[in-house]
């Protein structure tokens, strides 16, 4: 029993890959670069300046920005869907290629042209890891290095989720050092520093480049033991942009040991404490050092909400109607096969159950990243409360109804379509509103890959602590969730037969 | 046209019917009558199919109900169950024509069967296209019975169509369903639980207890000669009502 309903589902789950793959056009291999960066601002200036620098040269470049943490960005690059993207020394070393065991960054190059991967030389500037709090905090405390924590074993602590779990992170980090703190949250990392500053959290991860750190009066523990290793800027692309695009590895070359730390700073400090737009800024850079002159088109409020309006209208529109296509029948086979229905209905709960984050990151090996791995968790997470409906609707039709039909020679298939279904519709469109509404609220989580949709602004909004953009994001999502409401409102007026519908 | 040969049925694990044996000859009108639970209404769920015996036989128009032969002798059958069972989602005129649509009648003999049908059973046309929840359960009734009469069929079986009305439009009913039963001259089935009602449908009764037939002939028979104590106490319980009130003013 168990094989063949997982034979089936996986089945199904085939074939509604193909189904949403379809009609979405895979990524044409046209001359544009793509560009991605992480979901920092660091990450995204040093993206938009390599897309504006490839950009003036000719060639189209689009930068994808903010596309996730390390493991996004790199499984993108591998798969092709991003060509370029800023990374770092020590996480290639420690993160992205940890289990090769590297002895130092001269043994990067090798390693990952075995990945059809190449790397530049520094930009100029290391961006380390730094273990920090605020000064008063460390006056107060009287610490300078990282091994004097020891003494104080209830700190409070907070780290981004990758620091938390990454080979040079948090664990490695406890090892050396022996540190004794049990209070570690994993939170964003720019939240951290608000709650630093809000005196939520004593002690959080730095970037040694963060405007933050002198913005806020912030200290830096001198990590005594050497446990960070050097982090030194480069820009990861495709190999075989060096053969197809000479140009465009030539341009990014341009950047190579022209970006210094306090440069960077600068910049980071430009975007995030000033407040000015990442493609001004990389506009900027590139007039001041190189002379060139980009076109920067800032788009407006209309144009922007109109963009995340279609993106995120697509992730929802066709990861709802897979859903609906799907446990519709799902429903029905669980309700008329009570054994069959067991297990349908466990697996699909128990795929509501897997985190938003992590059914995102499953989906990237088979779908790659933008909208399409959204769509497919979409579509899983509206599984759950169609099929359940259904079954609901089904199995409560009265045994008079069931029996009358029966006894009349209805044939099992007319019995469903002409009494069962119309019987349950209610129930079913209740379902089907359920899913919705959190399809429309999880697709924000599109913008984690790359998807757009409103997440984009919610996630930069975060990022920049803008309360507009956050707002520009979160209040188009809820206008739409009651808009699906509304939707299918309307269909049920239109679907449910008006003898359930009259009251005596 | 409907013979039983030594039925038994359980229902999780108790015996609901026990070693049962009765035909019913073309053209009766049988009422089937006993106490609640003494397995009336498996007897009638037996010749539709909707249950199987776990032992004996059940034939219908002289084949054994089975798999191969049931939609076809589920469309000879018309069944009426007590609630009226008619489907909410659609009008009265819907449930009464859905299997003639099924068997693609003709719109036209469609219509001219439906008022053939409302005039039998004393249906004002004009609530046909209401639906169920629209009805009184007097009307409900009338469409059921519609529904059931619609493809003609040779059988007729009938559990409890009139137990739940109130006594006026029973008495209506009562009425009204004999006259239909008399000048259609159907193999009828009848469950009933109510003593009057069973003698005044028909002189062929059939009594059981727990899943066995007790006794069969007519009210009057039973009450001069009962099979055993059983019956007596039966009938008794039911005339000692109306018999013990004392209308003294």
């Amino acid at each position: 029993m168990i094989n063949i309903s997982q034979f089936n589902s996986h089945c199904l789950i085939a074939a509604i890959c193909i189904f949403l793959c379809s009609p979405l056009p895979c990524r044409a291999k046209v001359d544009k670069v793509i560009i991605g960066s992480k979901k920092f601002t660091e990450s995204v200036i040093l993206g938009e300046i390599a897309a504006q620098l490839i950009g003036s040269n000719g060639a189209q470049a689009v930068h994808k920005a903010e596309l996730g943490g390390t493991q996004i960005l790199f499984k993108a690059l591998e798969l092709g869907e991003v060509d370029i993207y800023p990374e770092y020394t020590g996480t290639i070393r420690h993160e992205i290629l940890a289990t090769l065991q590297l002895k130092s960054d001269e043994e990067i190059d090798d390693a990952l042209n075995q990945l059809g991967i190449s790397i530049t030389s520094t930009l100029g500037f290391n961006n380390t890891y730094a273990i920090g709090l605020r000064q008063i905090t460390a006056q107060r405390l009287k610490i300078t290095t990282i091994s004097e924590l020891i003494n104080h074993p209830d700190l409070r602590l907070g780290f981004s989720n990758e620091f938390l779990h990454r080979g040079d992170g948090w664990e490695a980090l406890k090892r050396v050092y022996a540190l004794p703190q049990q209070n570690v949250r994993g939170m964003d990392h720019d939240l951290a520093y608000r709650a630093l500053q809000a005196d939520d959290l004593d002690v959080m991860e730095f970037y040694s480049t963060d405007a933050e750190i002198s913005y806020y009066n912030l200290f830096a523990l001198r990590d005594d033991r050497g446990h960070f290793p050097v982090y030194n800027a480069v820009y990861l692309y495709r190999s075989e942009l060096s053969d197809s695009h000479p140009e465009i590895v030539e341009a990014l070359k341009m950047l190579e040991g022209n970006i210094s730390v306090d440069l960077i700073r600068e910049l980071n400090s430009a975007v995030k404490i000033e407040g000015k737009s990442h493609t001004i800024v990389a506009a900027e850079f590139l007039r001041e050092k190189f002379g060139i002159t980009t076109s920067v088109v800032a788009s407006p409020l209309g144009s922007r909400l109109m963009k995340a309006t279609f993106e995120h209208l697509m992730m929802v529109v066709i990861g709802l109607f897979a859903g609906i296509i799907v446990a519709i029948p799902l429903g029905i086979v669980s309700a008329k096969k009570p054994g069959l229905g067991y297990f349908i209905i466990g697996f699909t709960g128990i795929i509501q159950t897997v985190p938003a984050l992590a059914l995102l990151v499953f989906m990237i090996p088979i779908f790659g990243i933008y909208a399409p791995p959204a769509i497919a968790a979409l579509f899983l997470y509206s599984l759950l409360p169609i099929v359940r409906n259904t079954h609901a609707g089904l199995i409560t039709i009265s045994s008079e109804i069931q029996e009358s039909a029966d006894a009349l020679g209805l044939r099992p298939y007319n019995k469903l379509l002409l009494i069962e279904l119309p019987l349950a519709s209610t129930t079913i469109l209740a379902g089907i509103k359920t899913a919705g509404v959190v399809t429309v609220g999880f697709a924000t989580l599109g913008a984690l890959i790359g998807a757009g949709g409103y997440g984009q602004s919610i996630l930069t909004g975060i990022r920049l602590d803008n309360y507009a953009l956050i707002l520009e994001g979160a209040i188009p999502a809820a206008v739409m969730a009651l808009a699906v409401q509304f939707v299918f409102d309307l269909i049920e007026r239109a679907v449910v037969p008006k003898g359930l519908r009259l009251k005596r | 046209m409907i013979q039983l040969h030594s039925v038994s049925h359980s229902f999780q694990s108790e015996r609901v019917l026990r070693g049962i044996n009765i035909s019913i000859a073309d053209g009766d009108t049988v009422i089937l009558i006993g106490p609640s639970g003494c397995g009336k209404s498996t007897l009638l769920k037996l010749i539709l199919g909707l249950i199987v015996p776990d032992e004996g036989q059940v034939l219908c128009f002289g084949e054994e109900v089975c798999d191969n032969n049931i939609y076809a002798i589920r469309r000879r059958i018309g069944y009426v169950i007590q609630q009226g069972g008619l489907f909410p989602n659609l009008t009265a005129a819907e449930n009464i024509v859905l299997m003639a649509k099924q068997a693609d009648w003709s719109d036209d003999i469609i219509e001219r069967r439906l008022h053939e049908l409302s005039e039998l059973s004393a249906f004002e046309t004009r609530h046909l296209k209401h639906y169920p929840v629209q009805l009184s359960g007097g009307q409900r009734q009338r469409v059921a019975l519609m529904r059931a009469l619609m493809l003609d069929p040779e059988i007729l079986l009938l559990d409890e169509p009139l137990g739940a009305l109130d006594p006026m439009i029973r008495y209506d009913l009562q009425v009204d369903l004999r006259n239909i039963f008399r000048e259609l001259g159907k193999t009828t089935l009848m469950v009933t639980h109510d003593l009057a009602e069973a003698a005044y449908f028909s002189d062929n009764v059939v009594l059981m207890r727990e899943g066995k037939i007790v006794q069969r002939g007519s009210i009057a028979e039973m009450i001069n000669n009962p099979a055993d104590a059983f019956v007596t106490r039966f009938i008794n319980a039911q005339r000692g009502m109306a018999m013990g009130v004392n209308y003294r003013d």
